[in-house]
């Protein structure tokens, strides 16, 4: 669907990437212009309500469009882990195109055939097919030959690696971080050091390759500080996080709330807080929902046994602003956090209210009051970590190029 | 033939159902103090009961137990099959091999059909933790766990309690706890679920635990659940009131954790010269299967006056029927444990 006429969202507060400014956002031929309204131009009143970019979401593992569209995500970009995996040109392709045209899924090539983290798969054929980025998946490449192959055709190609920060080694089976909580829980477990190791060598394997990598999740104090002087010295490296690490320690494994089981595990409180931190001081650059709907049939099950992931994006705004009301950022980072960095690392115009880039824009109420309800979710599956909690503000309407969505 | 009686009538005890106010036995971690001394002193009676030569009461006569073992088991199956049908209850034992399980039906599946089966208690063993946890969201009936993963194991923590205490009153010691006792517990900490059971029920009733094992078998934060980790079995063994060996649970191992048993024995076995460094009269525990030669010597598992091995095994049968009785209760209609007295 392209845009017909010209839309002008008025009397809102735009979240711009230079602060927020009373006016007016118009938008034609679904891009971003300039100007204020003009004849024939179809008028929506924002009622003094933050008008903002739509979120771009880097990591998700499914294509969920009623969730996406109620958290306010206009992009999203999908993991290779897919059943088969994303590995091939054609799979790309149709990944790429599934979407359309509410919602732009951004595919992430599989780094290695199967993602087995052996044979590089057909990079650039995929890129050539749609794929925005290449990804280790949900598994760390054991391999560090295989890494830095992949790491040098990826510099060549000059494509982000989205990795997966977790030692395999060390983190075997385990459905925890190791520590009070698993110990009582009886939880096979490993040291939060996976993560410090494995980003460490990916860290190193950057520097020497000149690649960009995203560690799409950093978890723990020990791996952000590697992340902050990685960053330091010049390396190419972002790191993203999901709302499940900065709102929750592994406290919230009691009772074996399988919602809970996530990749990588929880943490403990220290990590939580340094998460925060690092979000606040800027180590962080994205945050992502990792949307991953998961029914009875894959959580319903004793803990260890129960899949991995959460249903992240109806909730990955309302917990974000949470940090902006928490004081640890403010609101035109929050959306750097959620739209405008992870557009970058994915090359997209989109992820900002500029001039020139496409039309996403999202209405949101950032005050309206809701509760997390597992049972009444617009994601595919309710396995939400967040249950019957609290939450603050909502997207009342939402624009994918200049078109409004049905909410 | 003596019946049992009820021994809680007149005791210092709350009242009925107060008690024991809880419908399924989880683990050791969601009881009190007192509730962990009531199940002690119900099983007593049953301890006499069980050494006269006729042993069955018709006291849970109709209800319907059904043991659940979703993983090996010979010992606590056959101690739980035993306290039920001494109790005179129908008990049906349904051994289901995990994998054959996970092939099809989901554990809540097998649970919710074991409930339509209208069991009136089910005792439970699987091998992931929190799993009989999970099971009993799903039951109408009191479930027992005998065991979950690395979790809990609560009646062999229930059953080493009330044979160290038989073997303190043998030595004249009527304390009613383990209050300034030490006990060290040895072995494989990592994978056990009875090591975590002990270490909150002996620390419930006063004991101090360390607990001992080479780094790779000793779980994180065992320190902030009050014991004291240990990696240097000598060391650990210096002036021990208690000593309970556990063996190495090889099944529950992702990936090699020591070289050898050989090895394993030098470090950690307990022999009668490692017994010496412990309390002159040290008592010895294992809660079984032993590896004689491994970590416990046969010199050492065979001390008539000090391993009290055999006397776990039969204390376990008493633990489990006191269980059984306790948790029954309110569909058997018993006086004070009725409907709407669980707290």
């Amino acid at each position: 669907m392209k845009q017909v006429r010209p839309l002008s969202i008025t009397g809102g507060t735009l979240v711009t990437p230079d602060g927020l400014v009373d006016g007016t956002l118009r938008c034609d031929a679904g891009l971003i212009v300039p100007g204020d309204v003009q004849d024939g131009d179809e008028v929506v009143d924002a009622g003094g309500k933050l008008v903002a970019p739509g979120l771009v979401d880097l990591g998700v593992f499914a294509i969920d469009k009623p969730a996406f569209h109620f958290g306010g995500i206009t992009r999203a970009a999908l993991m290779p882990d897919l059943s088969p995996p994303l590995d091939h040109p054609a799979r790309v392709r149709f990944m790429a195109q599934s979407g359309k045209p509410d919602m732009w899924v951004h595919p992430l090539a599989a780094a290695t055939q199967g993602l087995e983290g052996q044979q590089l798969a057909e990079i650039a054929l995929m890129r050539e097919a749609g794929a925005r980025a290449i990804a280790t998946g949900r598994k760390w490449i054991g391999d560090s030959g295989v890494m830095l192959r992949l790491l040098q055709y990826a510099a060549m190609l000059d494509m982000v690696v989205v990795t997966h920060a977790e030692d395999a080694g060390i983190a075997g089976k385990a459905a925890a971080t190791a520590g009070e909580m698993a110990t009582r829980l009886g939880l096979p477990s490993a040291p939060k050091e996976a993560e410090t190791l494995a980003l460490a060598r990916d860290i190193a394997l950057a520097e020497m390759s000149g690649a960009r990598i995203h560690a799409r999740q950093v978890t723990t104090r020990e791996g952000l500080d590697l992340v902050r002087q990685a960053k330091a010295r010049g390396v190419a490296i972002t790191a993203g996080v999901t709302p499940a690490h900065f709102m929750l320690s592994d406290l919230a494994m009691g009772d074996y709330r399988t919602f809970t089981r996530l990749s990588p595990p929880l943490r403990e409180e220290d990590d939580r807080q340094a998460v925060v931190e690092a979000i606040g001081d800027g180590t962080i650059d994205v945050i992502a929902s990792g949307h991953d709907p998961r029914g009875p049939e894959d959580k319903n099950l004793p803990f260890a046994d129960a899949a991995p992931g959460m249903a992240g994006a109806e909730t990955l705004l309302a917990m974000t602003l949470t940090l902006v009301r928490d004081g640890v950022i403010d609101m035109v980072r929050a959306f750097d956090l959620l739209a405008r960095n992870s557009a970058r690392l994915l090359g997209v115009g989109a992820g900002a209210l500029e001039e020139g880039l496409e039309a996403d824009v999202a209405l949101l109420d950032p005050e309206a009051p809701w509760i997390v309800d597992s049972r009444e979710m617009a994601a595919a599956a309710g396995n939400t970590p967040f249950d019957r909690q609290p939450a603050q503000g909502r997207v009342t309407m939402l624009w994918k190029g200049g078109v409004a969505i049905d909410l | 033939m003596t019946s049992p009686q009820n021994a809680s009538a007149g005791s210092r005890f709350p009242k009925g159902a107060r008690a024991f106010p809880h419908r399924d036995l989880i683990g050791i971690s969601s009881l009190e103090r007192h509730e962990i001394l009531y199940l002690l002193a119900e099983a007593e009676q049953y301890v006499a009961f069980n050494r006269q030569a006729a042993k069955h009461s018709e006291q849970l006569a109709g209800l319907t137990i059904i043991n659940a073992f979703f993983e090996n088991s010979t010992r606590t199956l056959l101690s739980f099959e035993i306290a039920g049908k001494r109790l005179g209850a129908d008990v049906v034992n349904m051994y289901a091999a995990q994998s054959s399980v996970k092939k099809g039906e989901t554990l809540i599946d097998t649970a919710v059909t074991l409930n339509a089966m209208r069991a009136d208690a089910i005792v439970i063993r699987h091998g992931s933790s929190g799993a009989v946890g999970l099971i009993a969201n799903h039951v109408d009936c009191p479930v027992l766990n005998a065991g979950d993963g690395q979790h809990e194991h609560p009646t062999q923590a229930l059953l080493d309690a009330l044979a160290l205490r038989h073997k303190l009153r043998e030595r004249g010691n009527e304390a009613e706890d383990f209050t300034g006792l030490t006990v060290t517990i040895c072995g494989d900490i990592l994978h056990s679920r009875v090591a975590r059971s002990n270490v909150l029920c002996l620390q419930a009733l006063g004991a101090s635990v360390r607990l001992c094992a080479p780094p790779a078998l000793m779980p994180v934060g065992v320190e902030r659940m009050g014991a004291q980790p240990f990696h240097d079995f000598e060391a650990a063994l210096e002036g021990a009131d208690v000593v309970m060996m556990l063996r190495l649970q090889n099944e529950r191992m992702d990936g090699q954790y020591i070289p050898s048993p050989r090895e394993y024995r030098h470090l950690y076995g307990l022999t009668p010269e490692r017994l010496a460094l412990a309390r002159e009269d040290a008592i010895v525990m294992h809660p079984g299967p032993m590896n004689r030669g491994v970590e416990i010597d046969s010199a050492v598992a065979d001390m008539a006056t000090r391993a009290i091995i055999t006397s776990q095994v039969e204390m376990g049968v008493a633990i489990r029927m006191a269980c059984l009785d306790v948790l029954t209760r309110k569909a058997r209609g018993v006086v004070g444990w009725g409907e709407g007295e669980w707290v």
